[in-house]
């Protein structure tokens, strides 16, 4: 799989983006696995794109939040999405999803899409 | 048995028995009838004839079958009922109950105006009509076994009645426990069967006379018809079918139909709703179920043209272009000053908002307007409320509140807003719609960023799969009749909705098992205009009623059905999964993806397969997106030449 070809590459943009060794022993491979697992997907797709029904169109691919945001977030959220603590969705499973969120490809342009350049247009 | 203080009687049936006999002679003749049987003598006189030999006979024997040589049969009249309304379709499952109209329909009536369409279950049936009816504004009919075919239909029947849609329903019902026959037919009759849809009908009725049914029949058909619309019945008596029609004396008169106007809202309320609207600093225009018509979509566009107001389409209906530069999202009511919601299904929810985080099982309110945002409303369903069923929703205190139909007010909104609005508001009004153009067009950008994501994902993503459909449509005069997956509203944000009929709404009641029937109905009227119509297919609601696949290859309906097979009831996926993690537990899926009781794979249906077998086109699975171009084109070259297709497509969650 793609994501488990990245691995060292996000490993690296995790230390830099933490500033820290937390994600050293993140993994996407594990962490798609556990992406799944743990339900992930159901408001998120498997690809992290996000729903406007059910994640409020939030993006979780290539996220933008640290790691400790994200998993404070995930843990501590009390509003359109349920928490996931501690006895559900241990540490390293978070580490390991948001591992496997950094290595999703960056999305196409627009402009490289010609059917968005059909849409609303008659 | 009378009593020596009651009157003697005779029920319906008797008398209609009594007077059907002696018609033949061409007249009643009570010496006759009553040398038979001798009513006990008492001190009032008969108000009815004692039966005669045959209804005695029939009182102590088997019921006999209806004859067809006593003169015309009653159901024949019902026939020359039905066709002065303009019905063109039935779809219908048949049933012993109404073996009498059918028989007349398709023989007396020539199957035509309305034509039967055979249907495999009641419930699509309605689910037919209710999709027909938004595809072409014209109400057709079902009928229904009396007790268990109408409670096939309920829950259509439910939808219909949420989203404000005439269905006109008829269920076969024997009434009289001593003669009809006894066994199934017996276990298929009720005393009330209007009972069973009683709650979520505008109005019901159970005929007793020919002409009962005549004034009953148009009485429905106008009730439905008239704004807020909605589900009628009648009951359908085997006896009132089957025995020779009669006309007591009276001649027998089909009333004629004339529409009633729409209600309006009040004058005085409008002209206040205008001052409000013409004064605020950040009016918004919410719509649910305004547009009936092209000029609805008209009328809208032209009270936010002339208020610079931005418009928010909740989209039970195609209201308001996505294309204008006023459309934008709900977000926008968060700023408003001013309010006016028209046709809303859930005011309440359009202004504050609920989240369901399930602690303790109480979710959280919160406002999502300003402190003091005045509120006004027009809506014809504040004409409507009944009590049992919720779907009127949580009550909302509104300033200004008009029961009215929102398409029949706007006429005289517009003007009267014309009138309020004072010179200099103009300027203001002015940047105002320059900012919401500005942030219109931002809009469509970010939502085409966000449809890039995962754009070559598989399974494959909503937005590549409602942007692939609609490459290969977008020049056909289209129709999108239902999305009953949750695909992100895709379709409704980046296809150009410019006509009525470019998106039909969804079920009004959210019962699943809507999508494919619509679908089916809406696909009959379009094929009629001539439009090409499209639906975005889920598996979980086509599993509610696939049989509708069979009767649109039976009656040549054109659909493309594009699936969003996402293999899961993906609301409760996620709904399990909530109540699991407040729960700190583990969710158990077994061997799915999703928790136990919410996926619907191992083994994966085969969508195409089921579609084939019914006599559709159909291909899939496909999970390649790349797969998808070639495939939809093909199957719009079928839906084209006159045949249902429908695409299998593997496709993320939502």
């Amino acid at each position: 799989m793609g994501c488990v070809r990245v691995f060292v590459p996000v490993f690296v943009v995790l230390a830099a983006l933490t500033g820290a060794g937390a994600a050293f022993a993140a993994d996407a491979a594990k962490g798609k696995a556990a992406f799944i697992q743990h339900g992930c997907w159901q408001c998120h797709d498997y690809a992290g794109e996000g729903s406007i029904a059910t994640s409020n169109g939030k993006v979780l691919a290539r996220t933008q939040l640290a790691l400790d945001a994200f998993k404070t977030f995930v843990r501590t959220t009390n509003g359109a999405m349920p928490p996931y603590r501690a006895a559900v969705l241990s540490d390293a499973d978070l580490d390991d999803i948001y591992a496997y969120l950094q290595s999703l490809p960056q999305p196409k342009a627009v402009s490289d899409i010609p059917l968005l350049n059909d849409a609303r247009s008659k | 048995m009378s009593t020596k203080n009651s009157s003697p009687r005779l029920n319906r049936r008797k008398f209609i028995a009594v007077a059907a006999v002696a018609g033949a002679s061409g007249a009643v003749n009570p010496a006759k009838a009553a040398a038979v049987t001798v009513p006990e003598t008492g001190t009032r006189l008969p108000s009815a004839l004692p039966p005669n030999a045959r209804v005695a006979a029939a009182e102590t024997g088997a019921a006999p079958l209806p004859s067809g040589g006593n003169g015309r049969p009653g159901s024949d009249f019902m026939v020359d009922v039905i066709k002065t309304l303009d019905i063109k379709y039935l779809p219908a499952n048949p049933a012993s109950s109404y073996r009498g109209l059918h028989e007349s329909l398709i023989d007396y009536g020539k199957n035509t105006m309305p034509e039967f369409l055979t249907c495999t279950h009641e419930e699509f049936a309605v689910g037919m009509c209710h999709g027909y009816f938004k595809a072409t504004g014209k109400p057709i009919m079902t009928l229904v076994h009396g007790v268990v075919g109408l409670q096939h239909a309920a829950m259509a029947v439910y939808n219909a009645w949420c989203d404000r849609v005439p269905v006109l329903i008829m269920g076969g019902n024997d009434l009289d426990a001593a003669h009809r026959p006894p066994g199934v037919p017996t276990f298929h009759s009720a005393q009330d069967i209007n009972a069973i849809v009683r709650d979520y009908t505008k109005w019901d009725d159970t005929p007793v006379s020919a002409q009962h049914f005549a004034q009953s029949f148009v009485r429905m058909y106008k009730i439905a018809t008239t704004p807020p619309y909605g589900p009628v019945a009648l009951s359908l008596d085997a006896v009132l079918q089957n025995e020779p029609v009669r006309d007591f004396g009276e001649p027998l008169y089909i009333p004629k139909f004339f529409a009633s106007a729409p209600p309006q809202g009040d004058g005085g309320a409008v002209k206040e709703a205008a001052r409000l609207l013409a004064g605020a600093e950040r009016p918004v225009i919410v719509v649910d179920r305004v547009a009936r018509t092209q000029e609805g979509v008209r009328l809208l566009v032209e009270l936010a043209e002339l208020l610079q107001a931005p418009v928010v389409d909740q989209g039970n209906r195609m209201n308001f272009p996505n294309i204008h530069p006023l459309g934008r999202p709900p977000s926008v009511i968060g700023q408003a000053d001013v309010v006016i919601g028209m046709e809303l299904s859930d005011y309440w929810g359009t202004v504050n908002g609920f989240i369901d985080n399930g602690n303790e099982g109480f979710g959280q309110n919160v406002s999502k307007i300003k402190p003091g945002t005045k509120l006004i409303s027009i809506s014809s369903v504040d004409l409507l409320t009944k009590s049992n069923y919720q779907d009127f929703q949580r009550f909302q205190s509104i300033d200004v509140a008009m029961p009215g139909d929102a398409e029949a007010t706007l006429p005289a909104l517009i003007e009267a807003v014309k009138s309020a609005i004072t010179s200099d508001r103009k300027d203001a009004m002015t940047k105002r719609g320059d900012a919401i153009r500005e942030a219109h067009a931002k809009g469509l950008d970010a939502a085409k960023q966000a449809a890039a994501i995962a754009w070559d994902a598989s399974p494959i993503s909503t937005a590549r799969l409602c942007m692939e459909a609609y490459a290969q449509i977008k020049d056909l005069d289209w129709s999108l009749v239902s999305a009953s997956g949750n695909t992100s509203n895709w379709a409704e944000r980046l296809w150009p909705m410019d006509k009525h009929y470019r998106w039909l709404g969804a079920s009004g009641g959210y019962g699943v098992g809507y999508g494919a029937p619509a679908s089916v109905g809406a696909a009959l009227g379009n094929r009629d205009q001539g439009r090409f119509s499209v639906s975005i297919q889920s598996d979980g609601d086509l599993m509610y009623a696939p049989g509708v696949l069979w009767t649109a290859a039976r009656h040549k309906i054109p659909l493309l059905a594009v699936m969003h097979n996402n293999r899961g009831y993906h609301q409760e996926v996620m709904h399990v999964q909530r109540l699991a993690n407040f729960r700190d537990r583990a969710v158990n899926t077994g061997n799915d993806l999703g928790p136990i009781g919410t996926s619907i794979m191992n083994p994966d249906i085969e969508y195409h397969k089921l579609a084939e077998s019914m006599g559709w086109w159909a291909k899939g699975p496909i999970s390649d997106p790349a797969a998808l171009a070639p495939a939809i084109k093909e199957a719009v070259a079928v839906v084209r030449s006159g045949q249902p297709a429908l695409l299998n497509v593997v496709t993320q969650p939502r």
